[in-house]
């Protein structure tokens, strides 16, 4: 649906040359929700304005349905940003303009008939829930209510991809959660790919199923979110992680547990069908020890389990040993240093 | 020598709707090419729609040149101009040219000025929705600076009035002519009082009208 192939953007600002994005490469896919997360700065903002036109690459390629992006003309690319709905952290509607007004504006761009605009404005009212605040102005709504009109303005020309700025990072976090769930709704019932870029862990992880993680314009790390995010590879990616889940006690809680003469701590991961199955009973009741979960939490990722416990195991050494052997056949297990973490 | 007032006034109304037309006249005309050169000024700039450096650098240079210019100064500059274009430098139609010409500067700096208060994000949305850079001038650059703009042309208007009775000095008749052969130069301040209170209440129109306007277009 939308292929990067190797692209850079490098803005000249004075005398200096800023490399915003990196020899990006990814492809999203149809009927994606896919994701880029970055602290800000990391170049996430230029990249999803590459994918309109908004911003030309300095070099490389941007495929839209097999269609380059570089290659056409201004009218071309007016034809084609038609059809990417695109909708902003600040929302950008028009102030002069009704909240129908503003979703019948792209369609105004279009020619489309009066008597079409009039019924698709309300069709889409209503999709979003706003069909009660048509003749209200934007001043007038609540900054999730202004995100609905964005959203119900960028699917007025039913486009195949909708791309999201920073689309909740100015709302509350009920709010938040609202929008998501439009997008999601967006996703499946119109079928139409959506690629977000965010800087909350949250966004990513409740709707996006493919995510990049970008740092100072390069793409680190990407891949399926359940994969990125269960086994994160690249340091950036495990900060935000961390910034959701905390996967370990905290250091003070640790040393504390080491001074009342704790014993050692292991950390435990459980992926998929793996969550479902008793296996630490099972095989510590094969070695006849017993174990202590002492920190700990099960938690959905994109439809799957996903468990991470801090255990301590109570019994002689060598059953110890041989215990921990055994689970690392099976399950992601690792010593927890008391001392570094 | 007092005028006398039984004769006067007719003078007077004659005179008010010479400033009137006057000011106008020149509202209609540098707002027609006030906001021309004021949208073109802001496209221009860098990094938006119309960018051209060329262009916009010869527009700037241009009005830094004119603005400067005391009025009364531009008058007679202006003169063989006004001579060639109206046919006399006589008359009501004789000081709208140089006003309009002055105005014209005035107007594209408020436009401009008001175009830049409009949020980038909102013609950013418009590019990305497909629109045209005409489109976006008629879509979004007017109509969301429309309350603004008006405020600003009364303004402007304001400043025609004052014009106004600079250029009727100079020929082009109307209250300030009134005021200067009658009132100033044969001492009847009853005269200068008038017209005075007149250019107030004009003053005080243009501005309730303008206020009235452009709340009726702000949504902010």
């Amino acid at each position: 649906m939308i292929t990067f192939e190797n692209v850079s953007k490098t803005f000249v600002v004075g005398s200096k040359q800023v490399e915003a994005v990196k020899k990006v490469t990814f492809d999203v896919e149809e009927g994606d929700i896919f994701g880029i997360i970055g602290f800000s700065g990391a170049g996430k903002s230029t990249l999803i304005r590459l994918v309109n036109g908004l911003e030309r690459p300095t070099e490389g390629k941007i495929l839209i349905k097999k269609t380059p992006l570089h290659e056409l003309k201004p009218k071309q690319l007016r034809e084609v940003r038609r059809k990417i709905g695109m909708v902003f952290q600040n929302f950008n509607l028009f102030s002069s303009r009704t909240v129908e007004q503003n979703v019948e504006y792209p369609l105004k761009l279009s020619k489309v008939p009066k008597a079409e605009r009039n019924a698709k404005v309300k069709q889409l009212l209503q999709f979003v829930g706003l069909a009660d605040k048509a003749k209200s102005y934007p001043e007038q709504l609540s900054g999730g209510q202004k995100q609905r009109v964005g959203i119900a303005r960028a699917l007025a020309t039913d486009p195949e991809i909708l791309l999201c700025d920073e689309a909740t990072s100015a709302l509350d976090p009920n709010t938040t959660r609202d929008i998501l769930n439009l997008l999601q709704k967006v996703n499946r019932e119109l079928g139409i790919t959506i690629l977000l870029i965010t800087h909350e862990m949250q966004v990513i992880q409740s709707v996006c199923n493919r995510v990049a993680v970008m740092e100072t314009g390069e793409v680190i790390e990407q891949g399926e979110v359940f994969e990125t995010f269960t086994n994160p590879q690249h340091a950036t990616t495990k900060e935000f992680i961390s910034a959701t889940d905390q996967s370990l006690p905290s250091p003070q809680l640790l040393d504390e547990w080491r001074a009342k003469g704790g014993t050692d701590l292991y950390r435990i991961i459980f992926k998929g069908e793996r969550a479902s199955d008793p296996i630490l009973s099972t095989v510590t009741r094969k070695h006849q020890i017993d174990f202590n979960i002492i920190y700990g939490s099960i938690r959905e990722l994109q439809q799957q389990f996903f468990g991470n416990l801090v255990v301590s195991f109570e019994g002689k050494n060598d059953a110890v040993m041989a215990c921990i052997h055994e689970l690392k056949s099976i399950v992601d297990i690792e010593e927890v240093n008391t001392n570094e973490s | 020598m007092k005028v006398n007032w039984e004769t006067f006034w007719i003078r007077i109304v004659e005179a008010t709707g010479e400033t009137i037309t006057m000011v106008l006249g020149t509202l209609v005309f540098s707002s027609i090419i006030g906001m021309a050169l004021g949208i073109l000024l802001f496209t221009t700039r860098e990094g938006n729609i119309l960018e051209n450096r060329f262009i916009s650098a010869l527009l700037n240079f241009f009005i830094n040149i004119i603005r400067p210019i005391p009025f009364i100064i531009l008058l007679f500059v202006l003169s063989p101009v006004t001579r060639e274009v109206i046919g006399t430098t006589i008359g009501t139609a004789a000081a709208i040219f140089p006003m309009t010409i002055a105005a014209s500067f005035v107007v594209a700096r408020v436009v401009e000025n008001n175009l830049i208060s409009i949020d980038p994000g909102v013609i950013e949305a418009a590019e990305a929705m497909g629109a045209s850079p005409r489109q976006i001038i008629f879509t979004v650059l007017i109509p969301e600076a429309l309350g603004p703009l008006i405020l600003g042309l009364t303004f402007v208007t304001v400043g025609l009035i004052d014009f106004s009775a600079v250029a009727g000095t100079v020929g082009g008749g109307g209250l300030g002519h009134v005021a200067m052969t009658h009132g100033y130069q044969r001492f009847d301040s009853s005269v200068m009082f008038v017209t005075v209170v007149i250019l107030i209440i004009l003053v005080q129109l243009a501005q309730w009208i303008g206020n009235f306007l452009s709340k009726k277009v702000m949504r902010r």
